[in-house]
């Protein structure tokens, strides 16, 4: 199946260009100080070797944080006029322009996912999400919130792993463009970028305190989700932990955004193009291994045409490149820890016990590293856990339909709802199955699609709140 | 002859997927006005009741939202018709059950149907000023769209039996959302009157559902209930609140917190309580030729 045609010379990125120092540290009141937790060190997934020690906080340094936050939002930054804080990220999205290749490498090389794909998509979406609320800063008045909408205060924002500089960005963009100040957790297993973008913030000269980052594991974000000085908890991550944060917050009168897990569907009818809707099947569950909450992890596909589409995904899948995260041609990267990779061999092992068929891909794999090869369960049924349990990683369960009707309610059978997508060359079908189709995100003939201006997020379990554009500006004001 | 005549008495049901059943439970508790005296017998609901009444609003979710907004907008601006119709009625039982004078009743009545009348006008103008066309970066065409949240639980307010009920089941069906609503708990009978607005109104059955009975007995149930989308506060006891918030958690419930004190229902309102349970849903595809 893998001819000499799908041999490769090595193109690998230097690590050099990453930069990567032997400590970093938290980010308080402007500067980098010490953590007075337990440092954590962030491993390499693709070699298990460390690559920095880096400073985490104890409560005490949550106070700190906090307290820098509220001074700079008391005295400065909640007052300050929009055309001002405008500046600021338009400065803040410039470094990260300049600086992207090093944070490309950098977060390639502490989460695992391709080059091309941090490359390609994670910082440039990130300075994009700068750049885009950079301009809102001084035209709130005109987002539909009233004359003059004021910012929530100070944010506690707690992100995952997964897309760790972008989700800082989705992050702090909005807080800082609606004029609040804030405290951000970035994910314990992947915390180095985060870092270098409060260096950028320094070069930005941005206020002392505005932005204030603290690494390290859950319990420093449960500390900080639930502190008295805290007016917003935004957190990204798992449902689990989302709905423990609002529990958490019950009674407490802290505004809460959440966006959590999914499961989605990608629905494929007959008269879909099957070559495009491949690429698109392989994009929606293999892009960021799987990684990702808006994940099309579950293939819907019409019967007729299930085993021809089978035949080409296999073989599509069969080309897919996994391995050396910095290498250019790598398609594939690791996985982002061992914990999440043993959650993924737990989840596909109970797909084997429940009788889907599995297909995984006869790529070689690394010997070192947390990798798994990408992975296609066919003749899956829809109780199976497979086809319930987020598994995050490269997994497809392939289920099937036989009517448009089946499909919708196959497709929202799930306590989730973040996103869902359909191939199919009728225009008309499309607009009726979105229409149906309980999700935040509808991909229709394309997948995994992400834009600052184009608002993201779940119905249902897979959380509440917008990210981007004027629908996202609501969570951070006072509305 | 008129002098002799007895009145004939109404009985206060239940509203629950159009119709109007007693309480599963057999119970009903007293009414009285603000001065103690009897006004009639109101159902107390239980449990089963509650989860009748989501089951109901359930089931007219996909109809209900699928509906044109101009088809919701002529429901809306039906029930302000024949709540005008009824407008004397409602006057005198919003006299007793508020303990006001009538000509301040009337102010409330008046208002709360004007209130039908101005969300009626917003259901074709909601996706209009919420949804957009989004400019992204690259060969898609792009647009968000506002979709309702689902069945939201209302607590109406304790207070406001009338103008406060309709201020917050309005906003929440206008956009196609479907609703379970329990009634203010010691001044409940004008929303079971208001219920046969709804039920004359066109308003399909399980739209609106309404509960008569203890606020404290019923509220966890609706907020633990695994297929409400979400809850609005306005009415729910202080403290009850943070519990109700804990069980809406188990399932990612949109909360609609209600300050400390019940607010002035009187005020025009803004477009807040039609976003708070709505969604926003983005569609992209690829353009090209």
């Amino acid at each position: 199946m893998t001819d000499n045609v799908w041999e490769y010379a090595p193109a690998p990125e230097s690590r050099e260009i990453a930069n990567l120092k032997p400590n970093y540290r938290m980010f308080v009141g402007g500067e980098f100080v010490d953590g007075t937790g337990e440092p954590l060190k962030s491993v390499n997934p693709a070699t298990e070797e460390v690559l920095a020690e880096v400073a985490t906080a104890a409560p005490s340094d949550v106070d700190r944080a906090v307290a820098a936050a509220r001074k700079a939002y008391d005295e400065l930054w909640g007052r300050m006029p929009g055309a001002e804080r405008a500046k600021y990220l338009f400065r803040i999205a410039r470094l990260i322009q300049e600086r992207s290749r090093e944070l490309a490498v950098l977060e390639s090389l502490d989460n695992g996912k391709p080059i091309k794909e941090s490359r390609d998509v994670d910082i440039p979406t990130a300075a994009a999400h700068f750049f885009h609320h950079a301009g809102w800063a001084d035209k709130l008045a005109y987002a539909g919130y009233g004359p003059e909408p004021r910012p929530v205060g100070v944010a506690g924002q707690v992100i995952p792993w997964n897309f760790p500089l972008l989700m800082a960005a989705w992050k702090i963009a909005p807080a800082l463009a609606c004029g609040n100040t804030l405290v951000l957790k970035p994910a314990e297993t992947t915390p180095l970028t985060a870092l270098v973008l409060a260096e950028i913030l320094q070069q930005a000269e941005l206020p002392p305190g505005v932005v204030n980052i603290l690494p390290g594991a859950g319990d420093v974000g449960a500390q900080l989700v639930q502190h008295s000085g805290i007016d917003k908890v935004a957190f990204t991550g798992s449902t689990e932990v989302g709905k423990e944060i609002q529990r958490s917050l019950a009674g407490t009168g802290k505004r809460l955004t959440l966006e959590l897990g999914g499961k989605a569907a990608n629905v494929v009818f007959d008269d879909a193009p099957l070559d495009q809707a491949v690429e698109g099947i392989v994009n929606g569950i293999f892009f960021n291994q799987g990684h990702v909450c808006c994940a099309g992890s579950r293939l819907l596909v019409q019967e007729s045409v299930a085993d021809e589409l089978l035949e080409k995904l296999r073989y599509r899948v069969s080309t897919l490149r996994l391995g050396d995260p910095l290498d250019k041609n790598t398609d594939v990267g690791a996985i982002n820890s061992k914990a999440q990779l043993e959650k993924i061999r737990e989840l596909t092992a109970s797909g084997d016990a429940e009788g889907a068929e599995r297909w995984t891909s006869p790529c070689p794999v690394p010997e070192k590293g947390f990798f798994f090869a990408p992975t296609v369960f066919s003749n899956v049924h829809q109780a199976m856990r497979i086809a319930r349990e987020e598994i995050f990683g490269p997994v497809l369960s392939v289920l099937t339909f036989r009517t448009p009707t089946e499909a919708v309610t196959k497709a929202n059978n799930t306590p989730y709802g973040l996103s869902a997508g359909v191939w199919t060359e009728k225009g008309s079908r499309i607009f009726w199955l979105a229409e149906r189709m309980r999700a935040g995100v509808v991909w229709a003939n394309t997948f995994n699609r992400f834009d600052p201006s184009a608002p993201f997020g779940g119905y249902q379990e897979s959380g509440f709140g917008r990210e981007g554009g004027r629908a996202g500006l609501e969570a951070y004001l006072d509305v | 002859m008129s002098d002799t005549r007895l009145a004939v008495a109404k009985t206060y049901k239940l509203f629950v997927g159009g119709a109007f059943p007693r309480s599963e439970s057999g119970r009903s508790y007293p009414v009285t006005d603000r001065k103690g005296r009897f006004l009639a017998n109101a159902a107390q609901a239980s449990r089963k009741d509650v989860r009748e009444a989501v089951a109901a609003a359930r089931k007219a979710f996909a109809p209900w939202s699928g509906a044109t907004a101009h088809n919701r907008g002529q429901v809306l601006y039906r029930v302000a018709e024949m709540l005008e119709a009824r407008r004397e009625e409602f006057v005198a039982e919003v006299t007793a059950a508020e303990g006001i004078p009538a000509k301040r009743a009337q102010v409330a009545v008046d208002a709360a149907i004007d209130r039908w009348v101005w969300y009626a006008g917003w259901t074709d103008k909601v996706a209009t000023v919420l949804g957009a066309a989004n400019p992204v970066s690259g060969p898609y065409f792009c647009f968000s769209v506002p979709e309702p949240t689902g069945v939201v639980g209302v607590l109406a307010p304790q207070s406001s039996a009338l103008l406060g009920l309709v201020s917050v089941v309005a906003p929440v069906i206008a956009t196609g959302n479907t609703c379970v609503v329990l009634a203010s708990e010691e001044r409940p009978l004008p929303a079971i009157t208001l219920a046969e607005v709804l039920a004359t109104s066109d308003v399909p059955g399980g739209v609106v559902n309404v509960l008569t009975g203890r606020t404290a007995e019923l509220a966890p149930w609706l907020a633990s209930h695994s297929d409400v989308n979400a809850l609005d506060l306005a009415g729910a006891p202080g403290e009850l609140r943070a519990d109700l918030e804990r069980s809406a958690a188990d399932t990612v419930k949109r909360v609609l917190r209600a300050p400390v004190t019940e607010p002035d229902w009187a005020r025009q309102p803004d477009i807040s309580r039609l976003r708070a349970f709505l969604e926003t849903k983005t569609v992209w595809h690829p353009t090209g030729i």
